[in-house]
């Protein structure tokens, strides 16, 4: 199988301070990777160096096996990553129609309508408040338009930050639900970073465990599951 | 009564000027934060264009159409200094501490004021009326009031000009990319927005309506010279402060609220102390709404 995504020996800094230390994680078509480690370990750090922002300093981004380190933002986007951020990143004033716009002006607004339904059929709660401002939504309730608005473009590979950070457990279980659903139903690749780990773990292929920068261990979700050592650093204690 | 009438009359012609400049400046703050106090002698050089086509052409052709050649290339030269003031004199201070572009700006405008001083001389230049007469709406003993046709094309072609801007800002996707790039640059470039693209649009339409702005200064008062973009700027940009900068209909309000004090405090008090009454005004509004009369004042969820 081929990989949508690839990162070969990245490096990024913020400023002086480095986050990523000779990073390579592989994304193959049609998977749910998830990247888990605690705060501060780089993993929002990884999802932006995929988009240039930083760019990386050292190593290569691929996608499709074309080399998109050097390019900006928003052509990265055009080619078909989506990415729900750390913090949502809704567009507070504006309503959730416009949000949902937003996300599906990279294609051109191609199926629009279509989409539109297929993100009701996902998230009920959008449809409800389709005409609301955006910063009037809960917490939970932002977190299901960032990720509607990220597949509004039809992306072939989603990058999902945190989706379940300060949720209620009944909508983290909606959210991860929806994400196992999309991967099933129309083979969509993801890249899932998350503190969750426990739910990661379960929802994922193959995984990750990022530590201060750096990777210090891979496998399937299930192996990393069964690791005494994952379960003493992320799971106990969690549900 | 018939007096207050004429007074509401100039003060909205005046305030509608106001208004179209005063947006460019609560646009560009919107979107790259900072005031752009160069956007005043675009203006000018609006009015410099206006008069050097209408010069060449009022001879040639009808006034109609020396008009409308005057507004599109004023507004298409304009657009072109406004684009180019930003790639030139802004672009490439982005990130930058937050004063370096506003000293930028300033040491911007007063190259273009010198700039038109040296290439179109120091004097005032001047043009007939080309609109004469108007309609009376009342007579009061010697008194008429009379709305003149200057004026009623003026208030028509900036009510136009707004109606089109709204309808560029909420209703099609370049106006919604400029207000995803104003909430959160960062986001609206993740969703494939040429966060470049935008800003220099941003200035380009802000630059076209203070062009049809300095036509219709030069149409209203048939008198300019290469200073008169520093005192429109600076009223037009208090507008945008009183209106609650960031705010395009703030804008427009500040702009009708900022004419009409001018014209009635001219009318009853004294014309000399006409922009210390617009400044007062100001600074009280201030006082007691910190961020103008429509600026947010609303706390957004994190």
């Amino acid at each position: 199988m081929s990989n949508v995504l690839e990162l070969q020996g990245v490096s990024s800094f913020y400023g002086p301070i480095q986050a990523l230390r000779d990073v390579s994680i592989e994304v193959p078509e049609g998977e749910i990777v998830t990247l888990i480690g605690a705060n501060g370990a780089g993993k929002s750090t990884l999802m932006m160096t995929i988009f240039g922002m930083p760019k990386a300093k050292t190593g290569r981004v691929l996608y499709y096996g074309e080399d998109i380190t050097t390019l900006p933002a928003f052509q990265i986007a055009r080619k078909g990553i989506a990415q729900s951020p750390e913090g949502r990143r809704i567009f507070p004033r504006m309503s959730v129609e416009e949000n949902l716009l937003m996300g599906a002006q990279v294609i051109d607004y191609e199926d629009y309508d279509v989409n539109l339904k297929k993100m009701f059929a996902l998230f009920p709660r959008l449809q409800e408040r389709f005409a609301q401002r955006a910063g009037t939504l809960s917490g939970g309730e932002q977190q299901m338009l960032a990720i509607a608005r990220a597949l509004m473009s039809k992306p072939k590979l989603l990058l999902l930050d945190e989706p379940s950070l300060g949720l209620a457990p009944l909508v983290i279980k909606q959210i991860f639900g929806a994400i196992r659903d999309l991967n099933r139903e129309t083979g969509l690749t993801v890249l899932l970073v998350e503190q969750n780990a426990n739910q990661a773990l379960r929802l994922a292929h193959r995984a990750y465990v990022l530590v201060n920068g750096q990777l210090t261990m891979q496998g399937t979700g299930a192996e990393l599951l069964a690791k005494p050592e994952i379960r003493a650093a992320y799971l106990e204690g969690s549900h | 009564m018939a007096y207050a009438l004429q007074q509401l009359i100039n003060g909205l012609t005046l305030g509608m000027i106001y208004g179209l400049i005063a947006i460019g400046y609560t646009m560009v703050y919107g979107i790259i934060g900072m005031i752009n106090f160069a956007h005043g002698d675009v203006f000018m050089i609006g009015a410099f264009v206006g008069i050097i086509v209408l010069t060449a052409l009022s001879t040639v052709t009808s006034v109609p159409v020396a008009l409308a050649a005057a507004f599109v290339i004023s507004a298409f030269i304009c657009a072109v200094y406004g684009f180019s003031i930003e790639r030139v004199a802004y672009r490439p201070l982005r990130g930058s501490f937050r004063l370096a572009p506003l000293i930028s700006a300033i040491g911007m405008s007063i190259v273009l004021e010198n700039y038109v001083q040296v290439s179109q001389g120091a004097l005032e230049r001047a043009i007939p009326n080309l609109l004469p007469g108007g309609i009376v709406l009342l007579k009061q003993g010697d008194f008429v009031v009379q709305l003149t046709w200057m004026q009623l094309a003026i208030i028509i072609v900036t009510l136009v000009l707004l109606a089109a801007f709204t309808y560029l800002v909420t209703k099609t996707p370049l106006g919604r990319a400029m207000r995803a790039v104003e909430q959160d640059a960062k986001m609206a470039a993740l969703l494939g927005v040429n966060t470049n693209r935008t800003i220099s649009l941003t200035f380009v339409i802000g630059s076209a309506l203070a062009a049809f702005a300095g036509v219709m200064f030069l149409l209203y008062y048939g008198v300019i010279d290469f200073y008169i973009g520093f005192n429109a700027g600076i009223k037009a940009f208090t507008a945008a402060v009183l209106g609650g900068i960031g705010s395009l209909p703030g804008a427009v309000l500040g702009g009708l609220l900022i004419g009409l004090i001018e014209a009635f405090w001219s009318g009853y008090a004294t014309v000399a102390y006409k922009d210390a009454a617009v400044y007062s005004i100001l600074a009280i509004v201030l006082m007691f709404m910190p961020s103008g009369l429509l600026g947010r004042h609303e706390i957004e969820k994190v």
